[in-house]
């Protein structure tokens, strides 16, 4: 193994478990992957220690996830650690497909400077998790014991213990929460004897990570029935350091032991890339395309995110980005309760939220699936219908599937939302995602983006002539938001810059919109009042300021006041 | 309200019905099959309207398994519930 790649961590006893005290922990997350190690940073990041268990010594074998999409890359960036993934990544945009040797459908996923990121960046997972676990380090928040594996889960009426094996013996800790981020194999989820529910398909698929200095441009190539590999399918796409991802179909009943053999990988690749080009095969495996999900992501203290909640195929860059979106959502809503200022009640809608987007992201892939691995001898004519007529009509060229690449996935029927009660245009309703853009758009770019506004907490945006115009009354209203317990930090935002003279009270602060961007992007009107959430969803939004109804509004986006549902969520799970 | 026109709308059936056989003269059994699944696609682009399509499909299915078929919405952005089903 490559030791720059993958350094060895060494196991460490705990401080506990030499001393044969059981603690008692705030949170304890199972697994160093991407989703394990973004909810550790972004729980270090509101001041709660965390304590994370990993069964193994480094960072994932094999590239795995490769491609992150523009949300995932927002959500890093609100935790502070974007820059050496954006530093480290490779670039791509166009997706090229192909049946035989015509090309039949192409995308263009552009990067646009009004947006911080670009749609997709490529980096290899253990890349990922090797600059988010420097960033779990940094906060010093963080005590990753790398080695500790988990054999048990008891729930108890006040936290879970779990049961840790290492190297040096056993021992058992308690957490209020657990965040079990574990993977596919979770073994919290087996502790708990929860199974997953969904399709498996059985077409086999021999995924390889192979090093080549080779001029393919960095775009994602896929082919349907390629002379190199007749009657199947064929994707490459480029990594960061020479890495290229390669995945080939395999016939139906190939044996994967036999398929991951370097004697048979090797050919195939050959085939692909030409006799002249020489390549190492760095890593190879054989799976098959499963979509399915637990029941529930949530279940009293535990919480399920990542591959250890739901499992989604590749070729839509799903299965990472679908996972750091559980993080995300999850740590904000922890972060309340922990520190006593939202029931437990809030957590349902951590369920009710990641099951909706990720059953999206399972309906996608199972299209694409179907698509790429016909399973019924219908489903293969009409796929095959689809690719011969691609050949010539444009119009059936939509229809050519060979994976979507994911989007963040609206919230728009969130219990946490408040609908609208006036009128606006829809692009910033209740339950989108707030794009990371620029506010004052240069060429090339901006030197200011939305998001280094938002996502410390709630944020409003209210929309003003000039900060002069915004009564004494309300900026008094305001700067109670801003020092309620959870408070609402307000960005006045404003045309002009002659912000000057105007005292504003603490937690209201003006922000310059010049080229009236964000006034466009949001439909607004001087009046006009956004409320935000952490992650950067928009919960709520009126012609008028309001104090009493922005109240509400956070209520509602908190889960419902303290305490009041504590006895609902005792009985809510299984 | 139904959009699908359920009326004959046709001038000359008997010619177009063997229009539409003629078709696949001289084909195989796959043949003929993909030639199907083309021409259902062309048309289906051709009608374009999801309602309309929904319709046709349900009068389609209507009988060939014994009445099974569950009127069904064919949603196309919201999430479908996951079943368990093994391909």
């Amino acid at each position: 193994m490559n030791q720059e790649t993958h350094p060895q961590h060494p196991y460490v006893p705990a401080e506990e478990q030499r001393a044969s005290t059981r603690r008692r922990h705030p949170v304890v997350i199972c697994g160093a992957g991407p989703v394990g190690l973004t909810t550790a940073v972004g729980l270090a990041r509101q001041g709660i220690p965390v304590v994370l268990l990993e069964k193994d010594h480094t960072y994932s074998i094999g590239s795995r996830a490769i491609c992150w999409a523009e949300r995932t890359l927002d959500i890093w960036n609100r935790l502070g650690c974007v820059q050496p993934i954006l530093e480290r990544s490779v670039t791509w945009s166009i997706g090229r497909v192909y049946y035989q040797a015509q090309e039949v459908y192409n995308f263009d996923l552009k990067p646009s400077a009004d947006h911080k990121h670009p749609p997709f960046r490529n980096l290899q997972q253990y890349e990922v998790e090797a600059i988010l676990y420097r960033a779990s380090q940094e906060s010093g928040k963080v005590d990753v014991r790398w080695g500790h594996q988990i054999t048990g889960v008891r729930q108890e009426s006040e936290g879970v213990v779990l049961s840790v094996q290492t190297p040096g013996g056993t021992y058992e800790l308690e957490a209020r929460y657990v965040v079990a981020a574990d993977g596919a194999q979770s073994g919290v989820r087996q502790s708990m004897g929860l199974e997953f529910e969904g399709a498996v398909f059985e077409s086999p698929f021999l995924i390889a990570d192979i090093r080549m200095k080779a001029d393919f441009p960095s775009e994602r190539f896929f082919w349907f029935d390629p002379s190199f590999h007749p009657g199947r399918s064929a994707l490459l796409h480029k990594q960061a350091n020479n890495l290229w991802r390669i995945d080939l179909q395999l016939e139906p009943g190939a044996d994967p032991d036999e398929e991951r053999r370097p004697e048979r990988v090797a050919p195939r690749i050959r085939a692909m890339v030409g006799e002249d080009t020489a390549f190492d095969v760095v890593w190879s495996s054989v799976y098959t395309f499963k979509c399915r999900r637990l029941a529930s992501f949530w279940h009293g203290r535990v919480f399920f995110a990542g591959d250890a909640a739901h499992q989604l195929s590749p070729f839509g860059a799903r299965g990472g980005n679908c996972a750091v979106q559980d993080a995300d959502n999850l740590v904000w809503k922890l972060g309340l309760v922990l520190k006593g200022l939202a029931s437990d009640s809030i957590f349902a809608s951590y369920n009710e939220e990641r099951i909706f987007g990720s059953d999206f992201d399972i309906m996608t892939a199972m299209r694409s699936n179907h698509f790429i691995a016909p399973q019924t001898r219908v489903r293969q004519a009409f796929r095959d219908a689809v690719l011969a007529l691609s050949q010539k009509w444009s119009f059936v060229r939509p229809l050519v599937n060979s994976g979507r690449m994911s989007n963040p996935v609206p919230l728009l029927s969130s219990s946490l939302n408040t609908p609208d009660t006036d009128e606006f245009t829809q692009a910033m309703r209740p339950g989108m995602p707030s794009p990371n853009i620029g506010l004052d758009a240069t060429q090339g770019g901006s030197s200011r983006w939305l998001h280094d506004e938002l996502g410390k907490g709630f944020s409003a945006l209210y929309f003003a002539q000039s900060v002069g115009d915004i009564p004494a009354k309300e900026l008094e209203a305001l700067a109670e938001l801003a020092n309620a317990p959870i408070p609402i930090q307000t960005r006045v935002v404003v045309a002009g810059s002659e912000t000057r003279g105007v005292k504003l009270p603490s937690g209201v602060t003006p922000l310059v919109d010049t080229q009236g961007i964000l006034a466009r992007l949001c439909d607004a009107r001087p009046g006009t009042f956004y409320l935000i959430r952490p992650d950067c969803y928009v919960v709520a939004r009126w012609r008028q300021f309001d104090a009493q109804r922005v109240r509400r509004a956070l209520d509602r986006a908190t889960g419902g006041k303290v305490g009041d549902a504590q006895a609902k969520v005792e009985t809510n799970h299984g | 309200m139904a959009k699908l026109r359920v009326e004959l709308g046709l001038d000359r059936p008997d010619d177009v019905y063997d229009m539409l056989m003629k078709t696949f003269d001289g084909l195989t059994e796959d043949q003929s099959e993909l030639l199907m699944a083309k021409l259902i696609l062309v048309l289906t682009n051709h009608i374009g309207d999801p309602q309309v399509l929904a319709e046709a499909l349900t009068i389609a299915r209507e009988g060939v398994d014994g009445g099974t078929w569950a009127k069904r919405s064919f949603r196309t952005v919201a999430p479908t519930p996951v079943r368990k089903e093994v391909a």
